[in-house]
């Protein structure tokens, strides 16, 4: 047998691997690259689509409706798609984000607490919820589903156990809680400051993961954890800071639900949870870890507030509205698929 | 920098997004036709139902009897709910997407005091909002309220479940709808039952802070559970489950709707109890036909369709002529009426039997 | 031990064992091994399976710590706890399973746990990345080492053939100023094209004075590369060769016992 043949001679099965790329595994590797483009362009497409069923869809009144309409989700969905880099879920987040804002609306409204005290407290409440998720991740090695699946009922029962059932109406919670609810003018668009605090988190989580080494990190984690332990990445550590600081994010969202509702209350936002997975899933995240961008989770969010107001607009019944949406969970998890099974392989 | 031309990335993006967008439009199209608008002209009055939640039979009857009075008067109409009864965030979005549509009224059966501000912007904007069956918190919050008197029909059910006792000591289970947050549907059915039955109920708005053991018209009673069923099936076995372990005698079962009292006969069933009476509220064709066959004892019955209707018409009224809806003397909301069902009359208690049941139920 | 083990040079090792041994319960993996390994040499490990070559290699790179004997790097004593200690002392090691993020490009993968950062309050302050430099340098290095399979830096990893990736990993483990590297079973998932691309990168590191320690099952490569070939067997060393004083089928004839080095 010889080892050495000549360099530049293929065998015929390389000859075959060496083939031009066809126009679909083009777009396979571009869609590999960035896989925020194709929810983009299901976002834009969706627009022109609503614009011509309702005239009313593309103005600067309704499109500052929509902002604040997946403001919470938007806003939830970044701690989120930080956790689902690292090839984690967190099914826990919607829970806390209610059991925080019960805890800011009750120690400002009931107990009396300055509005800015009981701000810092639900982040730090938010923060430790966020630690404990993840010691039993990163330390204790439990699978994130089952970790965050207990969690969701610790923190739902708390927030309960909290609350007595009652909630908080807006004029007792005092104008810092209640800040996110003030509207801000953008030219035509009537925002609020909790649209420009989600828009915020985007930014700011977005610049940590694209422009720090903790960013490349989460990636790398994500992508194989062991791998990147060799590679001289504490992922232990990695770990634990990316639960923390998606439960800080979580904490701002609290913020962001209180200001939207004016009122701290267990009553809100049902399976927020799963709208946030939904959020990051159509924004072209790979639930697998290491692949996707929080542009595409934000992309995604306004695709599903964009369908619901869209379809609500054109008059649409609201269980067809929650159809479209899984039928496009579905499209973007088998998108998500096929580019991850055959865009690879060049 | 990356091997592919600008042309054709953008082709990648089109043919991808156009299958998405098939996909996802998929859905929506079959739902061009299905989608309840009537005629419909440039002009047409709009007009917002908003339930609780898109399953029980309740809401369908209640957005069948608004569809059809739209269609009669050739109106708009669009329906959402919440996901579940503990659901305000879907509801919000419905209220901002009425405003959006320009729609004329908003009807909404409430889940909870985070709408009222969505409700109070509504407001601002020039429509009309007219609670059904559940009254917002306030009340005067809306424009009208059309909704069954719930504690009249806690109360209906309460004197024949005494009645029918006849002087037997009672033991009770209270299958409520919630123990995460106080709606007014939940204690005006409760505290009527119980004032229906003569137990001193202490705060009348409030569950569970009456004595435990006591005595009601006719002779002791003892409550043996506070215990909630979020209004559904599963719900309503758990809660009776847990009822039966506490004590299996029970011989009085209060359910606040039919879905949670269907769960509780099946619990009832399970432990080998045949002989409890249970009472409850709705007058579904489901929960008629129980009284028939003698699951449940006596059945308050309401009528979500007439809600529904009459909703549609007040708001076409109040942008016609302007007149809002006036409330019931001595009430301040318009009761669309509670008949008791029952094939086991007592004296003193109006109530028709089931097949007269059958022909109003929904 | 035969006179073979010192024939080769008489230099300095660069990294010398004495004694290495490692049981795990009742099972004794590596019984007492000798191993030097001197500047600028391929040091081929074979052995069949169970021979305990990869309990050597995991002792060598603080993998797996000894129950018993020394091992020194440059004549000084180490005790490697952890990989990163070995790292340290500068034996990097490109694992079977290669430690690379797959979704992560080739640039960011050199640099992957020793990002740089921008100079200034960028990066002091906002701990930016400086992501040019990174690629300029990755391009340098990659290119320093003669791989030429590799064009674009900025491709990701998932998308790379085998001996594309392993020439990246290769590229990281050398990049950052080791000088023994460690090659655990390079070529055993490659075809015939990649593996000749792989071996080419080991001769270039032997080139810049870098040693390599190749473990391997494949007997042409094996014989193609390496310097010194050190033959184990059930725990022990069969013997040290070279492909100028042995074939492959004597050397095969040692690593199953049917010969010894003493009987010729």
């Amino acid at each position: 047998m010889t080892t050495t043949q000549g360099l530049g001679e293929l065998t015929a099965a390389e000859r075959f691997r060496s083939r031009p790329l066809t126009r679909l595994q083009r777009i396979q590797r571009l869609l590999h690259k960035h896989p925020e483009i194709s929810p983009l362009v299901v976002l834009v497409i969706a627009s022109f689509a609503f614009q011509l069923a309702s005239d009313r869809f593309l103005t600067a009144s309704n499109m500052s409706l929509i902002l604040q309409q997946v403001s919470i989700i938007g806003a939830l969905a970044v701690g989120q798609t930080l956790v689902i880099l690292t090839a984690g879920i967190d099914l826990s987040v919607g829970a806390l984000m209610i059991f925080v804002s019960m805890v800011m609306g009750s120690l400002a409204g009931n107990v009396g607490l300055p509005g800015a005290l009981a701000l810092l407290v639900g982040f730090a409440i938010g923060m430790l919820a966020g630690l404990i998720n993840g010691v039993l991740v990163a330390v204790v090695r439990l699978p994130p589903f089952i970790t965050t699946l207990g969690t969701l009922s610790v923190f739902t029962a708390l927030a309960l156990l909290m609350s007595h059932g009652t909630s908080i109406q807006g004029d007792d919670l005092g104008s810092v809680l209640t800040f996110t609810s003030v509207p801000v003018a953008i030219g035509p668009f009537q925002l609020t400051v909790g649209v420009i605090l989600m828009i915020a988190m985007y930014l700011a989580l977005g610049y940590c993961l694209n422009w720090t080494s903790w960013g490349r990190h989460v990636y790398a984690v994500g992508s194989d954890e062991d791998a990147s332990r060799l590679a001289g990445v504490r992922t232990r550590r990695v770990l634990l800071s990316v639960y923390v600081a998606a439960g800080l994010l979580v904490a701002l969202s609290a913020w962001v639900l209180i200001g939207r509702n004016n009122a701290a209350t267990t009553s809100a936002a049902v399976d927020a949870n799963l709208d946030s997975i939904t959020a990051v899933v159509i924004g072209g995240t790979s639930l697998f870890g290491g692949r996707g961008r929080l542009t595409g989770t934000f992309i995604g969010a306004l695709t599903v507030g964009v369908f619901r107001n869209g379809l609500s607009l054109a008059r649409v019944d609201v269980l067809y509205q929650t159809l479209a949406i899984g039928i496009l969970i579905i499209a973007a998890v088998a998108l998500d698929q096929w580019i991850r099974r055959t865009g690879a392989q060049r | 920098m990356s091997v592919f031309t600008r042309r054709s990335a953008v082709l990648a993006s089109v043919g991808v997004a156009s299958a998405l967008v098939l996909a996802g439009c998929s859905g929506g199209a079959t739902t061009d036709d299905g989608s309840s608008s009537s005629a419909a002209g440039g002009d047409a009055i709009g007009v917002t139902l908003i339930t609780k939640d898109p399953n029980d039979p309740f809401w369908v009857a209640m957005i069948d009897g608004a569809e059809q009075a739209a269609k009669d008067a050739g109106v708009e109409i669009t329906v959402a709910s919440g996901r579940d009864q503990t659901d305000s965030d879907s509801q919000i979005q419905a209220i901002e997407n009425a405003i959006q549509r320009g729609d004329s009224g908003i009807l909404i059966a409430n889940n909870g005091p985070a709408v009222n501000d969505a409700i109070q912007k509504a407001e601002d904007a020039g429509l009309i909002v007219i609670a059904l069956d559940t009254p917002t918190t306030p009340i005067d919050l809306v424009d009208a309220t059309f909704a069954s008197d719930n504690r009249l029909a806690g109360q209906l059910i309460g004197e024949w479940a005494a009645a029918k006792l006849g002087g037997d000591d009672a033991t009770i289970a209270l299958i409520d709808l919630f123990s995460d947050k106080v709606v007014s549907v939940d204690y005006e059915r409760d505290q009527g039952f119980l004032a229906g039955m003569g137990i001193d109920v202490a705060d009348e708005n409030m569950n569970g802070d009456e004595a435990a053991t006591g005595s009601y018209s006719q002779g002791s009673y003892e409550i043996v559970c506070n215990e909630a069923s979020n209004g559904a099936e599963d719900g309503g076995r758990t809660a009776m489950e847990k009822c039966l372990s506490l004590n299996p005698d029970i011989n009085v079962v209060y359910t606040a709707n039919e879905p949670s009292a269907l769960g509780a006969v099946q619990a009832l069933k399970a432990a080998g109890n045949d002989s409890a009476l249970v009472v409850t509220i709705n007058g579904s064709c489901d929960g008629i036909a129980g009284v028939a066959d003698g699951s449940f004892g006596a059945d308050a019955q309401q009528y979500p369709s007439k809600m529904g209707s009459l909703g549609v018409q007040a708001v076409i009224d109040y942008v016609n002529n302007g007149t809002k809806p006036t409330a019931d003397a001595g009430k301040d909301f318009t009761n669309t009426g509670i008949t008791l069902v029952t094939d086991q009359p007592v004296d003193g208690v109006d109530s028709i039997d089931s097949t007269a049941g059958a022909d109003g139920c929904y | 031990m035969s006179a073979t083990t010192t024939a080769t040079t008489t230099a300095t090792p660069v990294l010398s064992a004495r004694g290495l041994v490692k049981t795990y319960g009742p099972v004794v993996a590596i019984d007492g091994i000798d191993v030097d390994l001197y500047p600028g040499e391929v040091l081929a490990v074979i052995g069949d399976n169970g021979a305990g070559k990869s309990t050597l290699i995991k002792c060598l790179t603080g993998a797996e710590i000894p129950d018993v004997g020394t091992i020194e790097v440059d004549g000084e004593r180490q005790d490697f706890r952890t990989p990163q200690d070995a790292r340290e002392a500068g034996i990097e090691t490109v694992y079977q399973t290669l430690s690379l993020a797959p979704h992560l490009d080739i640039a960011a993968n050199l640099f992957l746990g020793r990002e740089l950062r921008r100079p200034g309050p960028l990066g002091g302050v906002l701990r930016m990345l400086d992501r040019t430099a990174m690629r300029r340098q990755a391009e340098e290095k990659v290119s320093a080492l003669g791989i030429r399979t590799i064009q674009d830096i900025s491709q990701i990893v998932e998308t790379l053939s085998g001996g594309q990736r392993q020439a990246v990993a290769i590229a990281r483990a050398v990049a950052f100023g080791s000088r023994i590297i460690v090659l655990d079973e390079p070529t055993a998932a490659l075809g015939v094209r990649e593996t000749a691309q792989v071996l080419e990168v080991v001769e270039g590191l032997r080139e810049r004075g870098m040693s390599v320690v190749l473990i391997s099952h494949n007997m042409p490569n094996v014989f193609q590369v390496a310097d010194r070939i050190l033959i184990q067997r059930l725990g022990r060393v069969a013997g040290v060769v070279t492909p100028k004083t042995h074939t492959a089928a004597e050397a095969v004839a040692i690593m199953t016992g049917a010969a010894s080095l003493g009987e010729e």
